[in-house]
């Protein structure tokens, strides 16, 4: 009960924050002069002259693309390049050596993406030098570039008649200076405060009051890590990024350490996410559209997450058949408390698995691996629905609005009129690459999935035997080939096979979303508007949102069901 | 021509779609619709399989029989898609063989110079080249296409039209087009052809019906991209099923994999057969559906764009109302009793072989019970003429005029009489209302006015007020002043109106609209009507209308009818509606196919999974066999909707959307499980498995 009241005043933060912030984004996105922006605005212009960008010359669809293309690629070359030479870089006080190149690989394609996938534990295997220069840059850099193609293919949608869909350097900059610093820096602060680590100390040495032998050693210090880890974080949950500074990420007690850091890393996961909708509904001229795909995102978030509580509070059955008392109480949380933390419990638990993998951040506060194989099947569908229920900062809004298309084009059929999404006409253009959109994630995890499970490498990646094994690998590419990054903690990624395949998995579920997004940017900016009328199919209804939420249900379900079938669904099965 | 022509007989039709459902097996004709190419790749390694299962080398542990009986399944899917689309063009290619007997090679007889009195030449009518000009006399075949330069006669159309009647074909004006095939019953005409042999109306005609030209309309591509596009997700989820299920195995350390059987039968019953299989039945089907209404669409695009129009461009006359102006009224002035108006009027009007003469006539009969036959024997009839504008009767003495009330005002002044002033007030008031009011004197003096009126056609308003529903602005054109064509648009309640219309105002209002992103349908059938024809996204031409006007139209309707511009709309809408039901009906089925064949499949390797095959199927096979068999017959059960179209009914959108989902969406769900269940229990009694 408890539980859900807490999960219930977070919905309704999370509304009240996001609708503001998503009006605000929009008159950023639009050029407007808001007190943010008139205060900042010398320094963006300053960016601007820098790098001899005209901020006022707008780009046509491919122009848009090459520049985040060349961006993007430029940032995973920095990225690697700091791995493999962060032995000669400064603030290295632990003194790590080169990361080994498969994995500096997958992780510089892991943090370009958006994706945060961790292969690596942060605070055995990075300088600090890397996680503030390379990944936390990264952090804000790949989150801009999914926003900026949202609101570039909003611009497709709500102007007429022209090529052009933005300047991707201004959309860029806006979303960094404007959006993402200032909130970063406000909830690190904040996260500060609840006990959080920003410090350049090495690890720190305890001397340990109750000495303990390993084998024949006699071990009395303990080494606690520390580091720069609040700014990280910060920017961590709020650009659905989740790669996080310690290897066990926000179930770290200086990741994560009170109930109200808690709640804020929660709010921080879905609020960009949610607030795009509002930004989408003002942009386009009509905020009852932004509502409806809003309240698509929340109906699925719930059921979800009703799913996934309820699963855990159920506890264990092997469990129960053994006489132990799995019952919430006063003096036990009850239900399956193993791989969670005892401060956060099965709601805040189970809410943040469902929210973190309901929007592609990735981030955990307690190990999805151990989770009853329902509780662990509703972050591994929300992955596989392709990222869409919130998801990426920008990315869930896009994936969202071609799932609508194909909505709209069936529907449309049905009311027998060329189907229109906002006035748009949806062409075969758009069908084909709205359908790309749709295609390329389930079928980069299902086929890699298929290759891993054939191979030895593949196979060995697996700690577990039997349907949960396979589980660990389903789960594995579908967090990489939908750019989620969570990981179900059993999942050994040791060999190359892993950090190379994963790494193709992140780029094709990034770019080739990417480039189609803005192609139907591109291609909807060039079509007139036509004006709305009785014959018109509404997409703002109740009647629309259920049938958006049944084709992104059937579309995710009928690609996963016989996969899932494999592995969750026959474990849960067998208890 | 369907009209008339005589139908082929079903069986026929019938015999000859299956002859062709099998023709239509060859694979290059089927890569041409991706899902059902799979189906077909399918069912060929499944027979492959089952052969080698047969002579005892099998690659697989499943009873030959039961991989045969899937096979066998699969080549019927295959066959009962080929079979829709046959039927489909069973019809149009009947109607297109009555067509082709019309044209059998005709003489022309052509000109060496463009006079009635020049030589000619006999040469066959494939010789003709554009421009040439020929002579057609009465019992001649017009040999082809042309437009007349000289002569006026009656011509027999029925070869294209249907309608025995004759009709009057003349040099200029709006009837000026004769048409290839078509026979002379009177007179002589002098044609300049319009067009080479094999470009003809009849040959375009021909190959239309026939569907042999038919390309995909933009809609049918973007939606077969969506299919194509589940298929390849499909495709992928079978088949990464077999390493999935070779992992499970063996890291279940018990059990079997999957067999390709299974796995072939799941992926024909994921990919979306329904409407994969019968998406051209329903393209042909939509044409044909035109076609029975006698209208030709010159392109699949257009028919489709007819579902999207925004605004319908209606002529009043003939459309909205019934031609002509009609009387309604007499209004006497100077104290003249109304019985004698009538008489006087009726008089007046009794050479007045015009609509609106003849319905003075009627009026004053109906009202006052008034004939004046009898006294009209001697009378001497003055007609309308432009110098006078007027027309009137002469008789002993009596001279009686009627006409425009300025011109009637001139008269009577200039035979020193006044206008009353209640005369000015009846023609204001009628003129007010929309009317046209007509001034009747009597041996120069103004006895009266009499109302004409446009009368609507019963019916219109409740039509406009559908489309209306439907969100389908109409806007009536009509060469009347503004005061006139406001009455009459609210009379009718159209949308808007274009009074005093030129060709030019057509043409910007056509354009105005567009520019709004609206889509403009249209009919016409003058030469001065052809640029906006051209301009418009749906354009109708009258069949009895100019050669220009049917070339720059998209459609031709054979009877001429102007307000069945509404009908093609609704077949429009109904084509695309039928095409997005099906794709939902496809689609939701697939979730009860799963439910029937995944336990099923996977019952060798993880038997807890028999939980989820809560329809209760007798055995693997028989649930897996049943899934097919479904897959297979629902595509026959739904040849007839695909052919006939889903019901259309003018209601909003969003009602509209509410009403498919609930019927193709939701039954598309629920109706496999019955139906998988009772395949099962058919299996199961006949003792099949």
């Amino acid at each position: 009960m408890n539980g859900w009241l807490q999960i219930t005043f977070y919905l309704l933060a999370l509304l009240l924050l996001a609708w503001p912030l998503g009006l605000f984004m929009a008159r950023v996105y639009q050029g407007e002069r808001v007190w943010l922006v008139r205060w900042l605005r010398p320094l963006e212009n300053g960016f601007y002259r820098l790098a001899g960008v005209n901020p006022e010359a707008e780009m046509g669809w491919r122009a848009y693309a090459a520049a985040l293309l060349v961006f993007n690629g430029l940032g995973l070359l920095v990225v690697y390049l700091l791995q493999r030479l962060q032995g000669w870089l400064p603030l290295n006080p632990q003194g790590f050596t080169a990361v080994p190149t498969p994995l500096a690989f997958n992780t510089a394609v892991s943090f370009a993406s958006n994706t945060n996938w961790q292969f690596y534990g942060g605070e055995t295997t990075m300088s600090y030098f890397t996680q503030m220069v390379g990944l936390t840059v990264q952090n804000f850099l790949s989150a801009a570039t999914g926003m900026a193609v949202l609101v570039a293919l909003i611009r497709g949608l709500a102007r007429q008649r022209v090529s052009a869909i933005g300047n991707f350097w201004v959309d860029l900059t806006h979303s960094v200076l404007y959006i993402l610093l200032p909130l970063a820096l406000l909830l690190a602060l904040l996260l500060v405060s609840q006990g959080v680590v920003q410090t350049f100390l090495p690890p720190q040495t305890a001397v340990l009051l109750d000495p303990i032998f390993e084998g024949d050693e006699h071990i009395t210090t303990q080494h606690i890590a520390v580091g720069p880890a609040a700014s990280q974080i910060a920017i961590k949950q709020l650009g659905t990024n989740g790669g996080g500074f310690f290897n066990v990420n926000s179930a770290h007690p200086f990741e994560n350490p009170t109930p109200l850091s808690n709640f804020l890393e929660l709010l921080a996961i879905l609020l960009i996410p949610a607030a795009l909708c509002a930004t989408f509904g003002e942009m386009v001229g009509d905020r009852r559209q932004g509502v409806a795909l809003l309240a698509v995102m929340l109906i699925v978030f719930v059921g979800f997450l009703g799913t996934a509580v309820w699963a855990e509070q159920s506890g264990n059955p092997r469990l129960a058949a053994l006489g132990i008392d799995q019952t919430a109480s006063a003096s036990q949380p009850g239900g399956n408390m193993e791989g969670k933390e005892t401060r956060f419990g099965i709601a805040n638990s189970a809410l943040w698995a469902t929210a973190t993998t309901a929007a592609s951040n990735g981030s955990v506060n307690s190990m999805h691996d151990s989770y009853t194989p329902l509780g662990g099947l509703a972050p591994l569908l929300l992955m596989q629905l392709g990222e869409v229920i919130f998801g990426g900062v920008g990315s869930g809004l896009y994936g969202l609005l071609a799932f609508a298309i194909v909505a709209v084009f069936v529907a449309g059929l049905m009311v027998g009129r060329t189907p229109e999404y906002l006035g748009k006409k949806i062409e075969t253009f758009e069908m084909k690459m709205a359908t790309l959109v749709i295609l390329i994630p389930p079928l980069v995890v299902l086929l890699l999935t298929a290759v891993a499970v054939s191979l030895t490498a593949g196979q060995s990646g697996a700690t577990n035997p039997g349907p949960h094994g396979f589980s660990q690998i389903l789960y594995a590419f579908s967090s990489m080939g939908n750019n989620n990054g969570s990981a179900f903690a059993g999942i050994n990624g040791s060999h190359p096979f892993y950090a190379y395949s994963g790494g193709l998995a992140m780029l094709l579920a990034r770019y080739w979303l990417i480039l189609p997004i803005l192609a139907i940017a591109g291609s909807l900016a060039a079509k007139q508007k036509i004006p709305t009328g009785a014959g018109t199919l509404p997409t703002h209804t109740p009647l629309f949102v259920v049938w958006l939420i049944v084709i992104i249900i059937v579309v995710g379900a009928l690609s996963f069901l016989p996969a899932l079938a494999l592995g969750p669904i026959v474990e849960q099965l067998s208890l | 021509m369907s009209k008339k022509s005589k139908p082929t007989p079903k069986k026929e039709l019938y015999r000859r779609a299956l002859r062709d459902a099998v023709i239509k097996l060859n694979p290059r004709h089927l890569l041409r619709n991706p899902v059902m190419f799979i189906v077909e790749i399918s069912s060929i390694l499944l027979t492959v399989l089952w052969l080698l299962a047969v002579v005892g080398r099998p690659l697989e542990n499943d009873p030959p029989a039961f991989i045969g009986a899937i096979a066998a399944w699969l080549w019927f899917t295959v066959l009962f898609a080929n079979f829709a689309e046959a039927l489909a063009e069973g019809r149009g290619k009947a109607q297109a063989d009555a067509l082709r007997r019309t044209r059998t090679e005709t003489p022309a007889k052509k000109l060496r110079q463009p006079v009635r009195t020049a030589v000619y030449d006999t040469i066959p009518s494939t010789d003709l080249r554009q421009g040439d000009v020929v002579l057609v006399e009465a019992g001649d075949v017009i040999p082809a296409d042309g437009e007349i330069i000289e002569g006026i006669a009656a011509v027999d159309e029925s070869a294209v039209t249907g309608e025995s009647a004759p009709v009057v074909r003349e040099s200029g004006g709006d009837r000026s087009a004769v048409t290839g095939g078509t026979r002379l019953i009177s007179d002589w005409l002098l044609v300049q052809i319009t067009s080479n042999p094999g470009e003809g109306f009849l040959d375009r005609m021909i190959s239309l019906v026939e569907g042999a030209k038919r390309q995909k309309t933009p809609n049918e591509i973007a939606l077969t991209i969506l299919l194509a596009g589940f298929t390849i997700i499909f495709l992928v989820v079978t088949a990464t099923l077999l390493p999935f299920s070779l992992y499970s195995a063996q890291a279940a350390g018990q059990g079997q994999a999957v067999t390709v059987t299974a796995l072939v039968a799941l992926l024909v019953c994921l990919i979306p057969t329904t409407i994969g299989g019968l998406l051209n039945a329903i393209g042909i089907a939509g044409m044909d559906r035109l076609i029975q209404r006698n209208v030709l669409a010159m392109s699949g695009r257009a028919v489709e764009a007819a579902g999207d129009v925004d605004v319908l461009l209606l002529d009043k006359t003939g459309t909205i109302t019934l031609g002509n102006r009609q009387a309604v009224e007499f209004i006497p002035v100077n104290g003249t009793p109304p019985k004698q108006l009538a008489e006087l009027t009726q008089l007046a009007s009794l050479a007045d072989e015009t609509p609106e003469g003849r319905s003075i006539v009627a009026l004053a009969e109906k009202k006052f019970g008034v004939q004046a036959n009898g006294r009209a024997a001697a009378a001497e009839f003055i007609p309308f003429s432009a110098q006078t504008r007027m027309s009137g009767i002469n008789l002993n003495g009596e001279a009686i005029r009627k006409g425009a009330p300025d011109t009637i005002a001139a008269y009577v002044q200039a035979q020193g009489h006044t206008i009353p002033g209640e005369m000015e007030t009846a023609v204001a008031q009628i003129a007010r209302t929309g009317g046209t009011p007509l001034a009747v004197a009597h041996n120069g003096r103004a006895i009266g006015v009499v109302h004409l009126k446009d009368v609507v056609k019963p019916g219109i308003r409740e039509r406009f007020g559908q489309l209306r529903q439907m969100g389908i602005k109409t806007v009536m054109i009509t060469g009347d002043n503004p005061l006139t064509a406001a009455a009459i648009a609210v009379e009718a309640g159209v949308d808007d109106f274009l009074a005093e219309a030129t060709p030019e105002a057509k043409l910007k209002l056509i354009r105005e609209q567009q520019s709004k992103g609206y889509l403009v349908a249209m009919t016409g059938d003058g030469t001065n009507d052809a640029p906006a024809l051209a301009q418009a996204d749906v354009a109708v031409a009258m069949n009895s209308g100019t050669q220009p006007a049917r070339e720059a139209a998209n459609m031709v309707d054979l009877d001429s009818d102007p307000t069945k511009l509404i009908e093609i709309v609704e077949i429009g809408k109904q084509l695309l509606m039928t095409r997005g039901s099906l794709t939902t009906f496809s689609i939701a089925n697939d979730v009860a196919k799963y439910f029937a064949i995944i336990p099923a499949a996977f019952a060798a390797t993880y038997p807890a999974l028999t939980v989820l095959n809560f329809m209760q199927l007798a055995t693997p096979q028989s649930a897996i066999l049943s899934a097919v068999i479904f897959n297979a017959l629902i595509i026959m059960a739904l040849v007839p909707l695909a052919l006939r179209g889903v019901p259309y009914r003018p209601v909003p959108a969003a009602q509209l959307l509410r009403d498919n989902l609930l019927i193709y969406g939701l039954g598309g769900l629920l109706v496999p499980f019955v139906g998988i269940k009772l395949i099962d229990l058919l299996l199961v009694t006949l003792g099949l498995v």
